[in-house]
């Protein structure tokens, strides 16, 4: 995004602090660390929480990425890696931000069950352009494999990330971008 | 009689799997450069301008536009003259797949079976593929990975014949609406009218392979992929759903007889990555 100005630069690990005058529509760039976890992954975090199991990084104040990467092409830091559709995560999200998980990137809708967690648990959903993943990869900076390795694609990786682009999608507020901005160009009833 | 050998096929498709997946077609590129100059919405525009970026820099790196490079439908046309040898052409097809996604760097999406164990088949097979034997001893070859942010937003509706063209036009707003952000938009939208069940699903997404632009040689089917496309344009969704008046670059209708008492149409929708390559052996 262009607009210079107007960009809120954050930093992980990402405190309630940090996302209290974060505001739905506002643009961000993300630095620091963040983790990669996609269907596979987030249904066996969640049954781990069920069972009252660790699981495989430490969810406080951290930012989960739902991406399944390109593999890495040699000379390449990481392979394409844009975000994936979040709501296929809803089920398992109000559970991973009651164990402190402070922010989630993605792209698309979520369920009012997600918004009302992130109200109450003070935390942020992060929109990425969904099919820009030649040049959100240009913002990932290193890669270091964390849990199941065996699911490939699927597999739970800690990025280093300088600059990732990202837009609020749900602030603290409970306040979804998507449901002010699109009725702002809607001509049909 | 032609004879060609099945490991002709293979390479072809190894090779087609990657070109799909790093170069976005020129005509989508060149909708996606004519939708800056008339987008409302200033982060629209924006948006427009990274996907564009995106393209160019796959292209220049020669990886994935998209990580996810999809399922890949094949849609091979064989011309009843052509003899395959040494092998099984089904196989080879397959072969070519895993080829084309081990050596492309190309991300592997498939999953079986899908319900219970869902383990990675490692090399994206199987494709889908649609197979059809036409005149002449020519093998005409079309692959269009398709990722599944988009394929979950499609419907399939069984309408009524009295529901008319008024039915099909609800129909697909309310699909594209209800899609809102998830399929990535600017989307494609192939529609597919009449068959039955599943021929109505086939057809729509045999619509998304045509190149972007072209219409249906039917003008009555041909104004209302224009008066769709309006339509579409009209929701509000805009480019990554974040609002704006380019919901939607194409909307492509197939369709086929039916029966009396039906009219199926499917919707499927397509990403900004409209992917496709194609070959004559």
């Amino acid at each position: 995004m262009s607009n210079e100005g107007n960009i809120k630069y954050i930093t992980t690990p990402l405190t309630e602090e940090a996302v209290k005058d974060l505001k739905a529509g506002d643009v961000v760039r993300i630095s620091g660390y963040i983790y990669t976890a996609r269907d596979a992954a987030h249904k066996r975090m969640y049954e781990a929480l069920e069972k009252e199991q660790g699981v495989p990084f430490d969810l406080e104040d951290n930012i989960v990425y739902y991406v399944g990467p390109a593999p890495t092409k040699p000379g390449e830091v990481v392979g394409s890696a844009g975000p994936t559709t979040s709501g296929r995560m809803d089920k398992y999200t109000p559970a991973l931000l009651a164990h402190g998980l402070r922010g989630m990137i993605g792209k698309g809708t979520r369920s009012q069950e997600v918004i009302d967690s992130c109200v109450k648990n003070k935390a942020v959903y992060f929109i990425a352009i969904g099919g820009a993943a030649a040049v959100i990869a240009q913002s990932i900076k290193g890669e270091e494999m964390i849990a199941y390795e065996e699911l490939g694609p699927e597999a739970i990786r800690r990025y280093e990330v300088k600059d990732f682009p990202a837009i609020v999608g749900v602030d603290i507020e409970g306040n979804d971008v998507y449901k002010v901005e699109i009725p702002k160009y809607c001509k049909i009833k | 009689m032609r004879e060609m050998k099945v490991k002709e096929v293979k390479e072809a498709i190894a090779k087609l799997c990657m070109d799909a997946c790093y170069y976005l077609p020129e005509g989508v590129l060149a909708k996606l450069k004519g939708a800056v100059d008339t987008e409302a919405s200033p982060l629209g525009r924006e948006i427009l301008g990274t996907i564009i970026e995106n393209a160019e820099l796959a292209k220049k790196k020669g990886v994935a536009l998209c990580q996810d490079t999809g399922l890949t439908v094949v849609y091979i046309d064989i011309g009843q003259e052509v003899h395959f040898t040494d092998g099984d052409l089904y196989e080879a097809i397959n072969a070519g797949v895993a080829k084309g996604y081990t050596e492309g760097y190309l991300r592997k999406s498939s999953v079986d079976d899908p319900l219970f164990d869902r383990k990675n088949t490692g090399d994206n097979t199987p494709a889908i593929i649609h197979c059809n034997i036409v005149p002449g001893d020519k093998v005409h070859i079309i692959i269009s990975p398709k990722g599944c942010g988009s394929e979950n937003m499609g419907a399939l509706r069984m309408l009524k014949p009295a529901d008319g063209v008024e039915g099909i036009i609800k129909f697909v707003v309310e699909t594209v609406r209800n899609a809102g952000p998830n399929p990535c938009p600017p989307i494609t939208v192939g529609v597919g009218i009449g068959g039955n069940m599943e021929k109505a699903a086939e057809l729509a997404k045999f619509s998304l392979s045509r190149n972007i632009g072209e219409h249906n040689d039917n003008p009555k089917y041909e104004q209302l992929e224009k008066k769709l496309l309006e339509e579409i344009n009209k929701t509000g969704v805009g480019p990554s759903g974040l609002g704006g008046t380019t919901t939607a670059l194409a909307v492509n209708i197939e369709y086929a007889p039916t029966h009396i008492g039906g009219l199926p149409c499917a919707v499927n929708l397509n990403c900004h990555a409209a992917r496709r390559a194609e070959i004559v052996l």
